[in-house]
């Protein structure tokens, strides 16, 4: 990989950069293979007529994506959105501004599908589809985390990741795929996660967990897998399972459930609630990954499905699941399908069900990151804006010590930590690194302002990604915490008993 | 005479052209599918919160205000001007004149004004922000020199060189009756009804698509309640791939 430079953190805000074109047009992601394209069903290498195929694809989701109709014709180049991604803050690319990103695709609209475009495209900006577009598509269209930060400044609501999606679709279709993020959804549908953990290697873990925290309070806490009869169903991102600190969140599920004595299983059949049909703008492969869910709740007879914590899972999950795998009739009509594992602790809390000892995380003074999914692409609880509600008032319920970064940065106008939307693969290490700049920055300044020693999130692609860009800003790689290892290291197990 | 019945087949031919191209494209964006729940959260959970959250785009630019300030202002002061001068011309198609039209007649007027403000700065930072000018193509600067030509034809015959407004108004009530009488031979009002067609003529095959578009743009219009309602929609990957054997689908 080349060197690159950790941008320097100068003051909370970013400030925006002189524009430097092109400086990130090398950064991109290794190529698929066929074997890790057929079973998605994309083609294996770039096919023939893949101009043809290309228009023909574009054709075919404009007719079948209002979305993409609309945000195509749209764009008035106000330049709203253009120093609102953090890719562009990170790395001063102009390519990476988000009208600038989605020019990349409606230049070949404009060409093909308008008057316009095709007897002035110089007039209009419409370009020819040829392998320099092509590669320019494959480098700026993986350098975009489908965040939505943009959507939020748009006026007209024009939201990049769709297009981004899309272009990543339409890539696909004609056999130039992303090997990372396509090799991972090849093992959901062989082995039931992204990681490709078999049925007993999952078993071995769950047990070493039981074990863990049973030396650890003296309680048999269960983590039971493929449990038949359990009234809930918990389907988590696989890095849950051992990646640090994503399974103390997991621990923190188990204590929270056996706390309220609530039955639940993990699903080996569903053990992943990624899923990266979102990220490759393919409905159908992230159709086949949500059925895997519906599948192991019927399979397993439960009541109820929870997600534990998982950015674009849970955008998944509250926003499309009931679509792709629904209806759920068949679950247990008081709870909304699907439940977070959030709103889960938090009506716990709220009823006072759970006994909390808050100074367990008095070491912690804690800042929360949200997960740019959540908070711009689902909602929990039943009032808007309870994305960011919920997890604050969990945390201050089980902390002493808690503090926002600054108002620009969190809620609806959240930084992508850097790494989403497929993009957390080494081969992206330098983009990652940048993309993470205006989210370091405010996470600085409440270290020195307010002493904060850890960010807590809810998302796997965050902690995994902060994990590994921590140290090149001068953090420590295990200031990332999950927020039910917070509740973990504060609920009180047994104490009514 | 002769230029008269040009101006005539002129506005025709743009009035034909403005409607059916924006009902064609409308038609598209109405017929296309929208088959996820992309609200952009938070979201209204009611279809009363959204028509409020559609009102806040569409009258006050929302979104665009929390953006960045200067654009909002300059966007906005041209739209709103523009409104006013739109309705301001109601006097010249309609017989008799309602109140409401009179009454707005000398706001109309400063909205001439505060347009060419308006659509000035937004051309000074198309050209002067970097970002700005970076994503611009020759069709965005030409798009404002239209729009800004349109604005300063119109003043110059109010301050500088009068037309007569009776004839021109008795040529487009004459339109409507498909009757044609004479155009005063006045070079600015001339230019300014030859911009105003091109106007309509680019309309449905440009940016200003953005009109009805945002009224179709699913992470405004949509209703945040996936859980609570199921949305489905009739495209092919959504009903094409098998159902689980074991599903609860009857
Ligand atoms: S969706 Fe996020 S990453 Fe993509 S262009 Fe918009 S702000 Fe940038
Ligand atoms: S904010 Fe929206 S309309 Fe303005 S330039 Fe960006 S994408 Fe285009």
């Amino acid at each position: 990989m080349a060197k690159f430079e950790t941008p320097e953190i100068k003051d909370e805000t970013v400030d925006i950069p002189a524009l430097q074109t092109g400086v990130m047009s090398h950064s991109k992601p290794y190529v698929s293979q066929d074997k890790f394209q057929a079973p998605l069903g994309f083609p294996g290498e770039l096919v023939d007529n893949w101009k043809d195929v290309a228009i023909n694809k574009l054709g075919e989701l404009l007719e079948t994506n209002r979305a993409l109709q609309v945000f195509m014709d749209s764009c008035v180049k106000c330049g709203a959105c253009t120093d609102k991604c953090h890719y562009f803050l990170g790395t001063s690319d102009p390519r990476n501004m988000p009208v600038a990103r989605q020019d990349l695709l409606r230049g070949v609209y404009r060409r093909y599908f308008t008057l316009p475009g095709k007897y002035f495209p110089k007039l209009v900006g419409a370009t020819d589809l040829t392998e320099e577009v092509l590669g320019e598509w494959y480098s700026y269209f993986h350098q975009c985390s489908e965040c939505r930060r943009c959507s939020v400044y748009c006026p007209y609501g024009i939201d990049t990741a769709e297009i981004t999606m899309a272009t990543r679709d339409i890539m696909n279709a004609v056999g130039v795929g992303q090997k990372y993020s396509n090799e991972i959804i090849g093992k959901v549908f062989k082995i039931g996660n992204n990681l490709g953990l078999p049925q007993p290697a999952l078993a071995d873990t769950l047990l070493g967990l039981e074990e863990d925290v049973k030396d650890e309070t003296g309680v048999d806490v269960r983590y039971p897998l493929d449990e038949k009869g359990a009234e809930v169903l918990l389907v988590t991102p696989s890095a849950d399972f051992f990646a640090e600190p994503h399974v103390d969140g997991l621990i923190g599920y188990g204590k929270v459930f056996h706390a309220a004595g609530i039955s639940w299983t993990l699903s080996s059949h569903a053990s992943e609630a990624a899923n990266f049909g979102l990220f490759i703008g393919s409905a159908e492969n992230m159709k086949k990954i949500a059925l895997r869910i519906r599948e192991a709740a019927l399979d397993l007879g439960v009541k109820r499905i929870i997600f534990g914590e998982c950015g674009h899972a849970w955008r998944v999950a509250y926003s499309y699941l009931n679509t792709l795998a629904g209806p759920f009739d068949f679950l247990d009509p008081r709870y909304p399908v699907p439940q977070h594992i959030c709103e889960f602790t938090y009506d716990l809390i709220q009823r006072r069900a759970l006994t909390l000892d808050k100074s367990a995380n008095d070491h912690r003074r804690v800042t929360f990151h949200d997960s740019c999914n959540v908070a711009r692409a689902s909602r929990m609880g039943d009032m808007p804006g309870g994305q960011f509600v919920i997890p604050r008032e969990i945390i201050k319920a089980v902390c002493n010590h808690y503090y926002d970064m600054a108002p620009d940065t969190i809620g609806e106008a959240t930084f992508c930590c850097g790494g989403g939307g497929g993009l957390l693969t080494d081969d992206l290490m330098e983009l990652r690194v940048k993309g993470a700049l205006p989210r370091m920055s405010a996470l600085k300044s409440v270290v020195e302002e307010h002493g904060v020693t850890h960010m807590a999130a809810i998302c796997a692609i965050c902690k995994s990604q902060f994990a590994k860009v921590l140290p090149y800003y001068g953090f420590e790689m295990d200031q990332i915490v999950s927020v039910h290892q917070l509740v973990s290291d504060a609920i009180v197990l047994d104490a009514k008993q | 005479m002769f230029v008269t019945v040009l101006f005539a087949l002129l506005f025709y031919v743009a009035t034909a052209i403005l409607l059916v191209g924006l009902g064609v494209r409308i038609a598209g964006y109405a017929r296309a599918p929208a088959p996820l729940k992309i609200p952009t959260t938070p979201a209204p959970t009611t279809r009363g919160g959204v028509v409020l959250r559609m009102g806040t785009e569409v009258f006050l630019f929302n979104s665009l205000f929390k953006a960045n300030k200067w654009i909002w202002l300059f966007g906005i002061v041209f739209h709103v001007a523009l409104a006013l001068v739109l309705l301001r011309h109601l006097r010249y198609f309609l017989d008799p004149v309602p109140t409401w039209v009179v009454m707005i007649q000398p706001f109309g007027l400063y909205a001439a004004f505060a347009m060419v403000l308006g659509l000035a700065g937004l051309w000074v930072r198309r050209i002067f922000v970097e970002r700005i000018r970076y994503i611009s193509s020759p069709s965005d600067h030409l798009m404002l020199a239209l729009l800004l030509g349109i604005a300063l034809t119109g003043l110059s015959m109010t301050y500088l060189w009068h037309t007569d407004i009776t004839a021109v108004k008795l040529f487009f009530t004459g339109l409507m009756r498909f009757e044609f009488n004479p155009l005063p031979l006045q070079p600015m009002l001339l230019l300014h009804l030859l911009l105003v067609a091109g106007l309509m003529i680019i309309f449905p095959f440009s940016k200003l698509l953005h009109a009805p578009g945002v009224f179709f743009s699913p992470t405004r219009n949509q209703v945040d309640n996936p859980r609570e309602k199921r949305h489905v929609t009739k495209v092919k990957w959504m009903t094409a791939s098998e159902r689980p054997a074991t599903g609860g689908d009857k």
